[in-house]
């Protein structure tokens, strides 16, 4: 009995000791306080890949600053815990996702993905002072009144002219077609693509062919748009998922033309779906192709490849975000708990941009658009999809 | 005209073939299987990882595919709609349970396979074109819709001249009977739901080739499946193939012919389809008493 005691007693020693073990490095890394800020978007579903590649670049730069001694805002160290919610495409859910924000008292928080997850989510933010960095462009989410929502990207009213006045000057673009998906983000892209074409004085020669997003054979789609035989096919608001197979269906149908879109792409995805169909395909993208990346987007790639297998094109803008709120913080630290402050440093605040070579800065812009500083200023690369890869097209910036 | 025919008979190829697995597990369990669509993206994926990522012949990806959603088929019968339908007298535990397999397996593909949409390598290059551009389908598509009729002359001829293929129509027509003479109903629900979800990892195997898959194409591939059983008549296998070149030459048609008006085409699709089973529920060749 005796030594059944005794065993018991070791046991349970060294089973204290073993989780003590265990807890001490836990408790050593656990030394600086934690700053936490969430996301709020699509993580699954049909729509999943426009939230996972921002929650990825949210974890990956997390997890990087963390392992390098976490990141310096006033007189404190902090180590970045990312809060996720998945809206599931659903604006209900994404207002009980910003209301678990609030709970937790989160004060800065990245998404919604989709103009009406980003609109629904509008009253709770304001209530519960958050600033969101959306990736909607609904343009009265970021004009005053409004004051909580930064566009987290550029918008296609923004870099759509941008891409037909190019096209149009170097390639002779004359006829223009719009094709897009039947609901609200899409929608709202053509029209504006519409607006801009009409402003060049291109002729429109189709633009009210849409899809349903669960389309996957794009080919009596396209039929009677590549009948009109435009100079260039604009794919507006075009997810990942349907760019390949749009492109594949149209170039199969003997479209000759350009295509290009005003959304991010993967270039993995595109020569995986169209493969050489896709060549010559433009879209924008953020701060990854080879002239202009820095040796942090570099690092960047790699860290967030090696922790989820594969990189996602889609962060080189979605990486932004995160990195806006944090360099802010540091500018003000005050902020922290306030976002007053936050709101106040927005109008001044400028940083180096670590992510793209040269002097590049990140800064608040969308005096233009929104008549005040509510979007982050992501270079607004226009690529060009060429075997495989991407190619800087042209480079321009949003004011 | 001619090629929004040739749209639609492809369309229709390889919607019948998405429709026979979904109303032969119908037929034999009267089963809606919400998690067929998911079932027909993991046989996409399947195919992809074993041709595109491992780089074995194409073919082989398909039967892996088949393969694989054979043995999930087998084991969801067994393990869960087997016991369910022993236990419960309601025909919503089974709706519940197929729906909540659908979400699970949303739940694996992502875990497995990730968030992008894949596609695999062309199969044939190539594109038949008939004079100048009158009617254009690339040959891998001709390739797929040829694979898919073979399939469903091959299931047909399974279903019809096999032993195995003569006790599931036993069970189909009168479960009780076939019982009485000497059909094991459990052992062929399991190769029946087995049957049913491997031609749904064949189709996505197929479909990957012209389609590419991704995680969600699970559910609206379900919706389609439905629609087509629901014109061509619940659990009746020439149904679900009228069925399917029903709504492929539906849609190639209205999808062109419609163009102009925005998209209408499944609006009218629907309204349609609601005016037809108000007028015939059983479908076209459903029986009224089942």
């Amino acid at each position: 009995m005796l030594n059944r005691r005794v065993f018991m007693r070791t046991v349970f020693v060294a089973g204290i000791a073993v989780v003590a073990g265990m807890a001490a490095p836990q408790q050593a890394a656990a030394a600086n306080e934690k700053l936490r800020i969430g996301f709020v978007g699509v993580t699954s579903g049909p729509a999943a890949a426009w939230g996972i590649s921002n929650v990825r670049s949210m974890q990956t730069r997390a997890a990087w600053i963390n392992a390098t001694g976490g990141v310096k805002i006033g007189e404190k160290t902090y180590d970045v815990d990312i809060v996720t919610f998945d809206d599931q495409k659903d604006p209900k859910r994404a207002i009980a996702g910003m209301e678990k924000m609030a709970q937790e008292k989160i004060h800065y928080v990245v998404g919604p993905n989709v103009d009406d997850g980003a609109a629904a989510v509008r009253p709770v933010a304001e209530q519960n002072n958050i600033i969101y960095f959306p990736y909607a462009f609904p343009k009265s989410l970021y004009v005053k009144p409004a004051s909580n929502a930064v566009l987290g990207m550029v918008a296609n009213y923004q870099s759509g002219p941008a891409i037909y006045k190019y096209l149009k000057d170097k390639k002779g673009v004359k006829k223009i077609a719009f094709v897009c998906a039947n609901e609200s983000d899409p929608l709202s892209q053509r029209d504006g693509g519409v607006e801009a074409a009409k402003a060049l004085g291109l002729e429109i020669v189709s633009s009210n062919v849409t899809y349903q997003v669960d389309t996957t054979d794009f080919t009596p789609v396209l039929t009677p748009v590549v009948s009109k035989k435009p100079d260039l096919l604009v794919l507006s608001g075009v997810a990942p998922a349907n760019a390949p197979q749009l492109i594949r269906a149209a170039r199969e149908l003997g479209y000759k033309g350009l295509m290009s879109a005003e959304t991010a792409q993967d270039a993995n995805v595109l020569k995986e779906g169209a493969g050489d169909l896709a060549n010559g395909f433009i879209s924008v993208g953020g701060a990854s192709t080879p002239e202009i990346a820095s040796d942090t987007m570099k690092e960047f790639v790699a860290r967030y490849t090696k922790m989820f297998g594969e990189y996602n094109d889609e962060s080189n803008t979605k990486v932004y975000a995160l990195e806006y709120i944090l360099e802010t913080l540091k500018t003000n630290p005050k902020a922290i708990n306030d976002v007053a402050e936050f709101k106040k440093t927005m109008d001044t605040f400028s940083a180096p941009n670590p992510y793209m070579k040269g002097d590049a800065k990140l800064k608040y812009v969308g005096m233009t658009s929104f008549g005040q500083k509510r979007q982050v200023a992501v270079p607004m690369v226009v690529n060009e999809y060429k075997n495989g890869k991407f190619a800087t097209l042209f480079i321009a910036e949003v004011d | 005209m001619e090629q929004i025919i040739a749209n639609g008979l492809y369309l229709g190829a390889q919607y019948a073939l998405i429709a026979l697995g979904l109303t032969l597990i119908f037929a034999l369990m009267n089963v809606l299987n919400f998690a067929h669509g998911q079932m027909y993206v993991i046989g996409g994926f399947v195919t992809y990882t074993v041709y595109a990522q491992i780089g074995m012949p194409f073919i082989v990806g398909v039967l892996a595919s088949g393969a694989t959603l054979a043995v999930v088929g087998a084991l969801v019968q067994k393990f869960l709609f087997g016991p369910v339908i022993r236990k419960s007298m309601r025909e919503e535990s089974t709706m519940l349970l197929a729906a909540g397999i659908a979400f699970f397996l949303d739940a694996v593909i992502l875990l497995l396979f990730g968030e992008k949409q894949r596609g695999v390598p062309k199969i044939v290059n190539g594109i038949f074109n008939y004079n100048d551009f009158t009617i254009v389908m690339p040959y891998d598509r001709i390739l797929v819709g040829a694979l898919a009729i073979l399939a469903i002359a091959a299931f047909i001829l399974y279903m019809q001249y096999s032993k195995t293929g003569r006790a599931m129509r036993a069970l189909a027509q009168d479960k009780v009977a076939a019982q009485l003479m000497g059909v094991n109903v459990e052992h062929y629900s399991i190769i029946g739901f087995a049957l049913g979800a491997m031609l749904a990892g064949v189709v996505g195997g197929l479909l990957v080739t012209i389609t590419g898959i991704n995680l969600g194409m699970g559910g609206p591939t379900s919706i389609k499946a439905f629609m087509m059983v629901m014109i061509g008549g619940a659990g009746v296998i020439s149904g679900a193939i009228a069925g399917g070149f029903i709504l492929g030459m539906l849609e190639s048609i209205g999808l062109s012919v419609l163009a102009s008006y925005g998209d209408i085409t499944y609006l009218v699709i629907f309204a349609s389809l609601m005016v037809f089973l108000a007028i015939r529920p059983q479908g076209l060749m459903g029986k009224p008493w089942g």
